[in-house]
Order: structure tokens, then C-alpha cells, then sequence
């Protein structure tokens, strides 16, 4: 029973995680209907940034949180003019492919002796690792500030997108990009604020990743990438708290799989639910039915 | 209208810019190859390594020691009075990319052997094109025993096989760690991993232990939390990880946050300093096979340590031996052939009696080495010498 209860715990703090990755990705799928597979390499660059903001330039966690966070930002708003918005009329697809190709570009660039280098890096231990014990069952602090910085985050989005003035023009943008352009709203200067957000996220991903699995190197977006997409679409893409459900789900339902199924099969049943939902429910488990896709 | 204009002789302007590159990009590779055949003052050898990828500091490494290898042969008079050439490609340590390495060189360079690279998964391809092509190859660092199987005699290795490797982690586990119960957690995508673990388990269970807890998981996972919870539950003697450095680093940390204290012991693929980086002091005391020990009496290998650290400014592993190692065997047996004809390099290799850097080369009749293993200790972060073993 403890095991039990302690695997739940493993796959609650790899969910958060995932859950961290999904929320971003699935903002700006639902402000700009874009799956933005660059996604999760700008969560690697942003672990990235946190290793180079703590290593070289001395910040502390939360200092070097901001600081990755901003670059990444600037970086998502960057991308975004460069490479998506003279595409932003043609076929879905072009775009598509387009945000492989950038997914690509950043996994090659970050390599270059100018940049990270080849080599593996070690994630600094910037808030030191400190094991909390109740009754056989063991957690970190780590663990615990990640699950809080995905429960603020998802919160904090939440109430961004239903609350603000730039939330409702978002949705607007969301629901049809002409009409809120005819009533005023500043399209481009919307869908650079879903980027910069989106982005500020991935690198908040990016960092507690690199705190939790200390090792950083230009693929390593990639499988979290794949999961938190899969969680996003679990949740129904496109919503927030969806998001976040569904990242805890794949986190606890990896785990578990792991230990009472099979070891090697982990990521293929993660996929296997992925096309379940897909066949089952394409709008997730928060998607209402008639949502225009 | 103007825009559209200037748009379209943007794009023409790139297009004849970037003909005319392709152009020239392909006149001055065949201008560089047709050269080596025409004055033939060179023997080209190509190799092979992980340059970049998930293990890019084991591919420098040995890129590395085959270039300290040639610039030595040539300042010794070269091959066949001849300069060596070194050509060197990267397979990114995927059994993808490694097929289209091998075939470049081959093909293009019309090199004369290879040696390369790393990754059994890697030279099991690499080693089918060789024999169908009918050029020489030398493994570097692969033990898994199909490398030189698929390669129908034309494929050596200059590393140790992956039976002896398992049987000897085995038998330390049993004899020098007094192990009974063993746990072994690995990579189920790579030959390498399956290979050594089943022999590993073959011969710990032989031996009066038994290894209670077999499981893999994927490339490229991060969290083995799930897994290790499970082995803290069952009290074993030793955990077995044999696989790459920077994979095995976070699982050492990750056990013993989860309070795994046993021993923990691994394979030649730990042989780098990145082993640490990652790993930190969850690593410290852990032990692993290896090709060689640099704490020894040996003055060639200090010697040639000494000279890779003031070329490269980094401390060399046992890679850059082995494949500094390759180098040499392959440059012996063009010597030993006189020519570069396939064939007869082939048969100078198996008549290969040569003394090498940390050991001594004569093949058995599988084109495997017969060498001994060492077993390193990370010791305040470095690799100490723990036990050598002779093969029976």
C-alpha cells in the first residue's frame, strides 16, 4: 500500500510537469488554432537559460525563473513574426511544418560551440533538495514546488484568458480572427501576447524540469513535448484547466503503467490513449461537443 | 504591385546563389577526391563516431585519440611511405544515421578501411554495409558479439565483447561485493544494453546469486522514479545500469533520493567524465567495467595521456584509447598488406600480432580481441582503478 501510495506520488510530480508543458501549448492552440511543435524546444532553451542565469550570471531561483522566462518570451514573439505570421493565411499544413522546422533550427542552434555546446550539462542545484519522510512515504521540496508552480500557473492563465481585457480579446481572436479585428482588437499585437505567454510557460516548464531531472541536452524537449501534447489533447485541446487534468492524468497514468503493466510499454499505452480519445472523444474530456475545431 | 516585384527578384537572386554554391560545393568535393586517386600521395581511412547526439563527449573523445593516432603514424613516416588521411563522419548515435556515415565514405571518400564507431546498435548496421561493400572496418568501442558476425570477416573491434563484460561485472558482484539479490534496469532499445544485461543475469544467477528485478524503459526517459520505487522495496545487494553516462547519472540520482543505498555497478559506457557531471555524488563509489585505467605503470598510455591533454585541453577516456587503438591496428595491417586492396588488409588483420597503446592485439578466430578487463571506482570524481581481469 505504501508503494502504491508512493508511485501516486512519483506520477503526480511527473504530471506536474507535463501539466506545466500542456497549459502553454494548449493556450496557443486555442487562441490561434496552431500546434506549435516548437513548443517544447523553447522549453528547452528556457532550461537552458536557467542553467546559463544561475551558472554564469549568479541569480538566484526566482530571479533566474523571470529572467528565462523573458527571454523565452521574447524569443516565442520573435519566432512567431519571423517564421508563423507571413504564413499566417495559408494552408494549415505549411504552418505545421513550419513549426518543425523551427522545432529543428532550435534543437541545432543550441548545440553550436557559440551557444550550449554538444556536451550534456548539469542542471545546478539551486534550491537545494531537502527529502520530506511521513509514514514510509518520501517526497522533495522540489516535487512540491513544481506541483505549486503548475497549479499557480494554470490558475493564473485561467483567470487571465475568463478575467482580463486581453483575456476577452483573446477569445475573441479565438473565435473568429476577422470579426475582432473589424471591432477594434490589434490582432497581431493579441497573438504576440499568446506567444509571449505560452513561451514564458514553456520556460517556466523548462526550469523546474531541469531542477527535477538534472540534465540538459538539445532533445531533451522532445519526449515531454510528445506527452504533454498528448495531455493537452486528453484534456481537450484548446482548455485550460483541461490542460492541467490531463497532464496529471498521463503523469499518473505513465507511472502506473510502468509499474503494474509493463516497463517497456509506458509510452506506447500513452499514445494508445491518445488515439483512444481521438476515436472516442476528439474533444477531450473537457471539450464541449459542439466546439468549432 | 512593387513589393511583389522586388519579392520575385529576392527569390531569383537567392536561387542563383544558391546554385551556384551547390555547384561549386560539388565541384570542390570531387575535385578533392579525384585528387587523392590521381596523385595517390595519401591513404584515406575514414571514421566514424557519436559527434554529436545524446553522448557527444564519448565522440570527441575518440575522434580525438584516432587524430593523435595519425598525426603519430605520420610523423613516424606515415603508411606505405604515404600520408594517413583521417575523414570523419558523425552518426549521432542513432543506427539510422550511422548506415548513410559509412556509405559517404565509402562511396565518395573511397577511403580504405574504417574504424568506427561507438554504439553497437550503430556498427551492427555499419558492419553489414562493410561486408557487402567487402572494405575493412574496425569497431572502436561496440562489444555486442553481432558486430563481428554481421560483418562475414571483414569486420574487427578493438574493444573487449559484451559475454566477457557481463560475466566479469557478474563475477565482481559476487565475489568483491558479496551481492546475493542484484537488480538490473536498462535501455531496451539498444543491443548494447539488452546484450550485456542477459549476460550479466546469465552468469549472477550461475554464480549462487539472483537477480530479482529485470525491467527497461525507454530511450530518452528522464524518470525512473516509478521503477526505482519498486527495487527500494526489495532490498537488493547491487543495482546493474549498463548504459550510456549521461542516462546512468540521473537514475544513480534519482535512487538514492528514493533511498537506495546498495552498490551500484555499470558498464565500459560509464567511461566518461560527463558520468559525474550528471551524476554528482550520487555516483561516488560506484563501479564499472572498463577498456583501460589511466592509474597505471604503463608509459605509453601516460604518455599518451599527456600528450591528449596538452593538444585537446581535456582529460582522455578509455575511448580515445581504443580508438587511437583502431587506428594504429588498421594502419598496421595497410602496412602489412602493402597495399590498400580490401582483401589483403583483411588477411593482414587477422594475422594481426601488434602491441597497442594498453594492450597487446591478436584476434580470435571471431575477429574479436582477446584482452583483459578493468574494473574502474569513481572515486571523489574521478575514475580510480579498482581490478584488472585476464580473459581465460
Amino acid at each position: 500500500m505504501t508503494e502504491f501510495l508512493q508511485q501516486i506520488i512519483n506520477g503526480i510530480s511527473l504530471g506536474s510537469v507535463y501539466a506545466l508543458i500542456s497549459i502553454g501549448y494548449t493556450m496557443v492552440y486555442g487562441i490561434i488554432k496552431l500546434i506549435n511543435f516548437a513548443h517544447c524546444d523553447i522549453f528547452m532553451v528556457g532550461a537552458y537559460t536557467g542553467y546559463f542565469a544561475i551558472t554564469t550570471l549568479r541569480l538566484g531561483f526566482i530571479p533566474a525563473l523571470f529572467f528565462s522566462m523573458a527571454v523565452c518570451a521574447l524569443l516565442g514573439v520573435v519566432i512567431e513574426r519571423v517564421a508563423y505570421k507571413p504564413l499566417r493565411n495559408s494552408a494549415k499544413e505549411t504552418l505545421l511544418i513550419t513549426t518543425i522546422g523551427v522545432e529543428l533550427f532550435l534543437q541545432n542552434i543550441i548545440k553550436t560551440k557559440a551557444l550550449a555546446g554538444p556536451n550534456v550539462l548539469n542542471f545546478p542545484e539551486v534550491i537545494p533538495t531537502a527529502t520530506f519522510k511521513i509514514g514510509g512515504l518520501q517526497f522533495s521540496n522540489i516535487q512540491l514546488i513544481t506541483l505549486g508552480i503548475s497549479v499557480i500557473m494554470c490558475a493564473a492563465l485561467q483567470f487571465l484568458i475568463s478575467k482580463t481585457n486581453t483575456g476577452r480579446a483573446m477569445r475573441a481572436t479565438s473565435y473568429d480572427r476577422d470579426a475582432a479585428a473589424l471591432m477594434g482588437i490589434n490582432i497581431n499585437r493579441i497573438i504576440s501576447v499568446t506567444f509571449a505567454i505560452g513561451s514564458a510557460l514553456a520556460a517556466t516548464g523548462g526550469i523546474v524540469f531541469g531542477m527535477l531531472y538534472p540534465k540538459l541536452e538539445p532533445i531533451m524537449g522532445v519526449m515531454p513535448g510528445l506527452k504533454a501534447f498528448v495531455a493537452a489533447v486528453l484534456g481537450g485541446i484548446g482548455i485550460v484547466p483541461g490542460a492541467m487534468v490531463g497532464g496529471l492524468s498521463i503523469g499518473l497514468i505513465e507511472t502506473l503503467s510502468k509499474v503494474y503493466i509493463s516497463s517497456g510499454l509506458s509510452d506506447a499505452i500513452a499514445f494508445i490513449i491518445l488515439i483512444i480519445i481521438l476515436l472516442v472523444k476528439p474533444t477531450g474530456l473537457f471539450g464541449k461537443r459542439n466546439v468549432k475545431v | 504591385m512593387k513589393k511583389n516585384v522586388f519579392a520575385k527578384m529576392g527569390c531569383t537572386i537567392l536561387s542563383l546563389v544558391l546554385t551556384a554554391a551547390m555547384v561549386t560545393g560539388c565541384s570542390s568535393s570531387k575535385s578533392s577526391s579525384d585528387g587523392g586517386k590521381e596523385e595517390s600521395a595519401e591513404i584515406v581511412i575514414g571514421g566514424v563516431f557519436p559527434l554529436t547526439g545524446d553522448i557527444p563527449g564519448i565522440g570527441s573523445a575518440m575522434e580525438n585519440g584516432a587524430k593523435l593516432a595519425v598525426a603519430d603514424i605520420n610523423a613516424a613516416g606515415g603508411v606505405l611511405g604515404k600520408t594517413l588521411k583521417l575523414i570523419s563522419e558523425d552518426d549521432q548515435n542513432q543506427a539510422s544515421v550511422a548506415p548513410n556515415a559509412i556509405s559517404k565514405l565509402i562511396d565518395q571518400d573511397k577511403v580504405a578501411g574504417v574504424v568506427g564507431t561507438y554504439a553497437s546498435s550503430c556498427s551492427i548496421p555499419m558492419a553489414t554495409i562493410a561486408k557487402e561493400r567487402g572494405i575493412p572496418m574496425i569497431s572502436i568501442a561496440s562489444t555486442n558479439e553481432k558486430v563481428t558476425q554481421e560483418g562475414g570477416g571483414y569486420v574487427f573491434r578493438a574493444c573487449f565483447i559484451d559475454p566477457l563484460q557481463g560475466k566479469v561485472g557478474a563475477q565482481f558482484a559476487l565475489q568483491k561485493l558479496s551481492a546475493a539479490k542484484a537488480a538490473m534496469l536498462y535501455d531496451k532499445s539498444q543491443d548494447y544494453c539488452v546484450g550485456i544485461a542477459d549476460k550479466f543475469k546469465t552468469n549472477f544467477n550461475e554464480g549462487g546469486g539472483e537477480v530479482v528485478f529485470d525491467e527497461t524503459y525507454n530511450r530518452g526517459d528522464s524518470d525512473f522514479k516509478a521503477l526505482l520505487t519498486k527495487i527500494a522495496g526489495l532490498n537488493v545487494d547491487v543495482l546493474y545500469l549498463p548504459d550510456n553516462y549521461s542516462t546512468v547519472g540521473l537514475i544513480a540520482k534519482q535512487a538514492r533520493e528514493l533511498g537506495i543505498t546498495c552498490a551500484i555497478l555499470g558498464s565500459d559506457s560509464w567511461s566518461d567524465p560527463g558520468l559525474v557531471t550528471v551524476g554528482g555524488s550520487a555516483v561516488e563509489g560506484c563501479y564499472f567495467t572498463d577498456h583501460v585505467s589511466f592509474e597505471t605503470d604503463n608509459p605509453k598510455v601516460k604518455e599518451f595521456a599527456e600528450k591528449y591533454k596538452s593538444q585537446f585541453g581535456s582529460e582522455p577516456s578509455g575511448f580515445s584509447v581504443l580508438s587511437y587503438e583502431a587506428v594504429l591496428l588498421m594502419a598496421n595491417a595497410i602496412e602489412k598488406a602493402g597495399s590498400t586492396d580490401s582483401s589483403a588488409i583483411v588477411d593482414a588483420l587477422k594475422a594481426t600480432d601488434m602491441e597497442g597503446l594498453a594492450s597487446n592485439y591478436k584476434f580470435d578466430s571471431d575477429n574479436n580481441p582477446i584482452k583483459s578487463v578493468v574494473i574502474n571506482q569513481v572515486k571523489d570524481g574521478k575514475f580510480v582503478f579498482a581490478e584488472e581481469i585476464q580473459p581465460e
